[in-house]
């Protein structure tokens, strides 16, 4: 079936004022021997048909709710989502609606994007938020293009610490190929234990910019403030890639004095959804606004006197500076920006704490109770939030392929980005995991070292 | 349109003054780009700038432009106060809004008062 | 700019918080609480506290302040804002989909695999391109993806020197922008009097440092190029590649694929072309298809078939890596469930022939409007259009602009379509029916221009003052860029 609601008589009425024939004969622009191709598809569905081949196909995944239980995270993780933010993104006039071009009649939009760059700043501790990119990992090669902008070319050198997500830096080199950087740091061959400080070594006077992850790769919280403070000796800008439910416990990037904060959103009332789409937040010093990629919402008055807002300094976007521009981004997760910002109006100062401190003493649990089984243990003793490094004292893929076979989703092979850890598996662990889950995973992980 | 005529001008809207070594934007250029909110200036004291690089980048609500040096020359000061108050650029083009200043400036085939003044109206429509 | 006190219609989310108030909480842990690493935690949590109705409340009183598909016509030029099927916000959200992780084993995850597969199989059918990423995330990451496709092919065979992108001066802000971020020289190529490409202006820019082209085609005016392959040719012809902007894709389903007429990439919004939803600004969705040729180097990592199925046994679908791949452009697998789902849906409910009357009555709505405007506004490339037409939304001897006439718009109850794009028509107005509006809808519209027409003559302070009708006026944009207030609060304030 199609959405077309015009009527074999209309469209002949209508045909008839443009003034030709057929609906063919509007194509003659088109090279004849191209125009018209078949189309090798199958014919169309009806809806009920089509619900009914959607949902066999989405049946024939294995889920982590009902299906498997998982800990699994390295940047996607499994939380709760009240029942509140779909009702929410379902609205018509929410998601039907485009970008927030004619103000007058979309402050829904823009109020909502002013309310989640309000939320989180105060999430990061940043003094500015923008509308959103696209994930985490290209909010943070926008840092390095927004680095590469503030010091108009004339810093070279990023340093990247190898604990950042090993995709977020695959996707950092990607971006930056055509732009002669030096990527300092980013080895997966590097020493894991040495402290961040050791970062300081590669930072000189032609350093851009230095990315770390808070927490970590594997999930181990550090105070970067020493480390700011070094970099920004040399002149260097510092950028955090957040966890944005690690944000409710632990010290804010903008209390330890970093320049860009940005992170993945997922986490924030959006579902892992396979991995995408979710939302990449982005927030920064104020000093800073005019090099940030992306939109951004602004309050002002309109013509009746009435608190509004805008899309504002827009002559740094695309659709004006062209070439010039700070970024080419167009399109962002602006509905997504919207969840988040339901989600943390709707859990709040004190649900977002609880939401934190679940993940850290279940983390914390699981940790104790698989450090106890002989010839496990963790990897590293620094603190650390929901995730950890687990020795498993074999190669971790048959671990997982063992716990695959009770109903387990296991942690993340550490092994394929980090050669030294293909013994290691990255366990999350969230609200979602219940004592019961964890202990049936120690139960299972006892019986592999036994085999 | 205010074209002061003493000052030399650019076919891309710049001014230069050879007695100050001076260069800004235009009065024409201001009120094209209307209500200016950003500026940077792209160099530093020390460089030397030749006519037709770019010099500074300005935004305003609606519009983005770059400012091209009017004349060739050493940069010996740069104006840092207009980053602070960009809209200098709309009240004070030629005066407050003066962007760089460079030592020996040479100007090549640019246009006086008069000759700039027609051009400007060549171009309104 | 006034100094009185705004007047707040809808306070925000942190205005309405009230200490105490909770809204979802969640239970008491129930394994023992461990210490929290005292030095290391934050002071306090500035975020707001509210009950779940106030935020439900806060949000619906937010949400009537939009204009939207779901509530009216939406003709925004180069948007494509079709009705979005309701269906597909069901099937995006299967907990099949909503619930699985982007690093699970394959062989638990081969329903989602198995859809990616199909839907890049669909996608090169569609376009006649050979291979196809699902991974980019918009319409502009994915000319990004296809500039980074483009230099890697050239540099595959030591063609170091091409560093010159042609872009139509017709061409949207995201082509120059997108090549600018690989430091690509940009040159404007600028349009003849029948909206092609100029031919002439072509030729002289061709030589071995021609990167390549990034053409829309239809272009943003709405104009299929008459000398398509010409242009493709004469691009080829020096060595560089050609890049199709795929927004106004709209216009082709069933009628031409870009494969077949020689370009050598194209990027699809999934977003416009296959109903996903706009969001208010996103989530799209921008997968790349790609010439035989450039197939090697496309983003890491494809959909493919690791073991071959028989009648008994379905394929195993796996992750692939091409041999000589840009990389990767973003985490995980690209916009799954949010743009792949629903537009595999969407496509699922069309099949070929429903594809092709999308595109035909797409066009024939555009040229219907166009017909019923030509008299009243001035159509500045006056011929048969495809899905979209620009007219200039200016008359003679009146000081109403384009601005004017589309937020007068607003007073009749429709959206404006795009105005002051594209940059080489005077006040512009780009008019994109689609294919999802009846003749009524469509009578209706045209009544209202040509009523406004009618008003900018007769009382024009109705369109200067435009609008009037609606909750919100025009608004004071230089005090939103001068006073820069980004946040609810000052961040001093904590």
């Amino acid at each position: 079936m199609t959405y077309i609601p015009i009527s074999p008589k209309e469209r002949d009425a209508m045909l008839a004022t443009i003034g030709v024939k057929t609906l063919d004969d509007l194509f003659k622009d088109v090279p004849a021997k191209h125009r018209f191709p078949k189309l090798d598809m199958p014919p169309a569905l009806t809806e009920m048909e089509a619900a009914m081949e959607l949902e066999d196909i989405a049946a024939s995944n294995e889920n982590v709710r009902g299906d498997l239980i998982s800990f699994l995270g390295a940047g996607a993780y499994n939380h709760y989502i009240p029942s509140v933010v779909d009702h929410i993104l379902r609205r018509g006039e929410f998601y039907t609606a485009y970008t927030p071009y004619q103000p007058e009649i979309s402050q829904g939009t823009l109020q909502g994007i002013f309310e989640y760059q309000s939320l989180m700043a105060a999430l990061t501790g940043m003094e500015v938020s923008n509308a959103s990119h696209y994930d985490g990992a290209t909010a943070a090669a926008e840092a390095v293009n927004m680095a590469y902008a503030q010091f108009r070319g004339k810093r070279k050198k990023v340093v990247i610490s190898p604990t950042v997500h090993p995709q977020y830096r695959a996707v950092i080199r990607t971006y930056t190929q055509g732009m002669e950087l030096e990527l300092a740091g980013d080895d997966g061959n590097a020493d894991l234990d040495s402290s961040p400080q050791e970062l300081k070594s590669l930072i000189d006077e032609n350093t851009m910019l230095v990315i770390v992850q808070y927490p970590d790769f594997f999930g181990r919280v550090y105070d970067y403030t020493k480390l700011i403070e070094a970099a920004h000796s040399q002149g260097a800008l510092v950028c955090i890639v957040a966890n944005p439910i690690a944000l409710a416990l632990f010290k804010t990037p903008g209390a330890m004095g970093a320049d860009i904060c940005v992170g993945d959103g997922q986490p924030l009332g959006i579902p892992m959804w396979y991995g995408g789409p979710s939302l990449g937040f982005f927030t920064t010093k104020k000093s800073y606004v005019h090099k940030m990629a992306g939109r951004l919402v602004g309050e002002t008055v309109d013509s009746r006197g009435q608190r509004a807002y805008v899309l504002t300094l827009t002559a740094r976007e695309q659709h004006i500076k062209r070439e010039r521009a700070t970024s080419n981004i167009c399109s962002n997760e602006s509905l997504l920006a919207l969840a988040a910002a339901v989600y943390l109006s709707v859990v709040g100062k004190t649900g977002l704490r609880q939401v934190a401190e679940l993940c850290y003493h279940k983390a914390h649990y699981a940790a104790e109770q698989l450090s106890k089984i002989k010839g496990m243990g963790l990897c590293f003793t620094e603190p650390f939030f929901h995730e950890f490094a687990l020795c498993v004292n074999q190669p971790a893929e048959e671990v997982n392929a063992h716990l695959l076979e009770h109903g387990i989703l296991g942690g993340y092979a550490l092994g394929q980005d980090y050669p030294a850890l293909k013994n290691h598996l990255l366990i999350a662990v969230t609200e979602m995991n219940t004592k019961e889950e964890i202990d049936t995973l120690v139960d299972i992980l006892s019986e592999v070292n036994h085999d | 349109m205010n074209a002061p005529s003493n000052l030399k001008y650019t076919k891309s809207d710049e001014w230069f003054d050879p007695s100050s070594g001076a260069m800004g934007l235009s009065d024409y250029a201001q009120s094209q780009l209307s209500d200016i909110v950003f500026v940077e200036i792209l160099v530093d004291v020390g460089d030397t700038v030749e006519a037709g690089n770019p010099i500074a980048s300005v935004e305003s609500v609606k519009a983005s432009a770059e400012t091209y040096a009017s004349a060739t020359g050493k940069v010996v000061a740069v104006n840092k106060a207009l980053s602070e108050k960009p809209e200098t650029l709309n009240s004070d083009p030629y005066g407050a809004g003066w962007m760089v200043k460079v030592e020996g400036g040479a100007v090549s085939d640019a246009m006086d008062s008069a000759a700039y003044g027609k051009y400007c109206e060549g171009r309104s429509h | 700019m006034t100094d009185a006190t705004p007047k707040i219609v809808e306070p925000t989310i942190f205005d309405l918080s009230s200490p105490g108030r909770t809204g979802v909480t969640f239970p008491n842990p129930d394994v023992p609480r461990s210490e929290l690493p005292a030095s290391l935690l934050r002071a306090d949590l500035p975020l707001p506290e509210l009950a779940e109705v106030d935020v439900v409340r806060h949000y619906m009183h937010l949400s009537k302040f939009n204009y939207s598909v779901d509530g009216g016509y939406y003709p925004l030029g180069s948007c494509t804002m079709k009705y979005n099927p309701k269906i597909n916000e069901d099937t995006c959200r299967l907990p099949g989909f909503l619930y699985t992780h982007p690093l699970q084993p394959i062989e638990t995850v081969q329903g989602n695999l198995a859809l990616m597969y199909q839907l890049q199989e669909w996608l090169k059918e569609i376009s006649g391109f050979s291979a196809v990423t699902l991974q980019p995330a918009a319409g502009a990451h994915g000319e990004f993806t296809g500039a980074l496709i483009m230099r890697a092919y050239h540099k595959s065979r030591g063609d170091a020197k091409r560093m010159k992108m042609l872009i139509p001066d017709s061409a949207h802000g995201t082509n120059p922008a997108s090549a600018g971020m690989l430091g690509l020289k940009i040159v404007q190529i600028p349009s003849d009097a029948r909206g092609n490409v100029d031919l002439k202006a072509l030729k002289e820019q061709c030589d071995d440092t021609v990167f390549g082209m990034m053409l829309t085609n239809p272009n943003t005016v709405g104009m299929f190029d008459e000398h398509i392959e010409d242009v493709i040719k004469i691009i080829h012809d020096c060595g560089g590649l050609m890049y199709a902007d795929g927004a106004n894709l709209n216009a082709l389903l069933g009628i031409v694929r870009p494969g077949d007429i020689g370009f050598d990439l194209m990027h699809f919004n999934l977003h416009k072309t296959f109903a996903v939803p706009h969001g208010g600004g996103g989530p799209g969705s921008g997968p790349v298809g790609v010439a035989a040729h450039l197939a090697d180097f496309l983003p890491e990592p494809l959909v493919g078939i690791l073991e071959e199925g028989d009648d008994e046994t379905p394929p195993l679908f796996g992750f692939v890596k091409p041999a000589k791949s840009i990389g990767r452009m973003k985490a995980f697998h690209g916009h799954f469930g949010g743009g792949m789902v629903r537009a595999y849906t969407y496509i699922t409910m069309h099949g070929p022939e429903g594809l092709k009357d999308v595109s035909q009555y797409a066009v024939l709505n555009a040229n219907y409007l166009q017909a019923r405007l030509r008299s009243t506004y001035h159509v500045p490339f006056d011929r048969i259009c495809m899905h979209e037409f620009v007219v200039e939304g200016q008359f003679a001897g009146s000081d109403v602009r384009a601005l004017d006439i589309a937020k007068r718009l607003m007073d009749y109850n429709f959206h404006p379509p795009t105005n002051y794009f594209p940059l080489i028509v005077h006040e512009a107005l780009m008019i994109e029916p689609t294919e999802t509006e009846n003749k009524d809808t469509l009578d209706a519209f045209a009544d209202a221009l040509i009523k406004i027409a009618e008003e900018a003559k007769t009382k024009p302070e109705l369109l200067h003052n435009a609008p009037s009708t609606t909750l919100f006026g025009r608004m004071d944009e230089v005090k939103a860029a001068r006073d820069l207030v980004l946040c609810c609060w000052l961040p001093e304030d904590y």
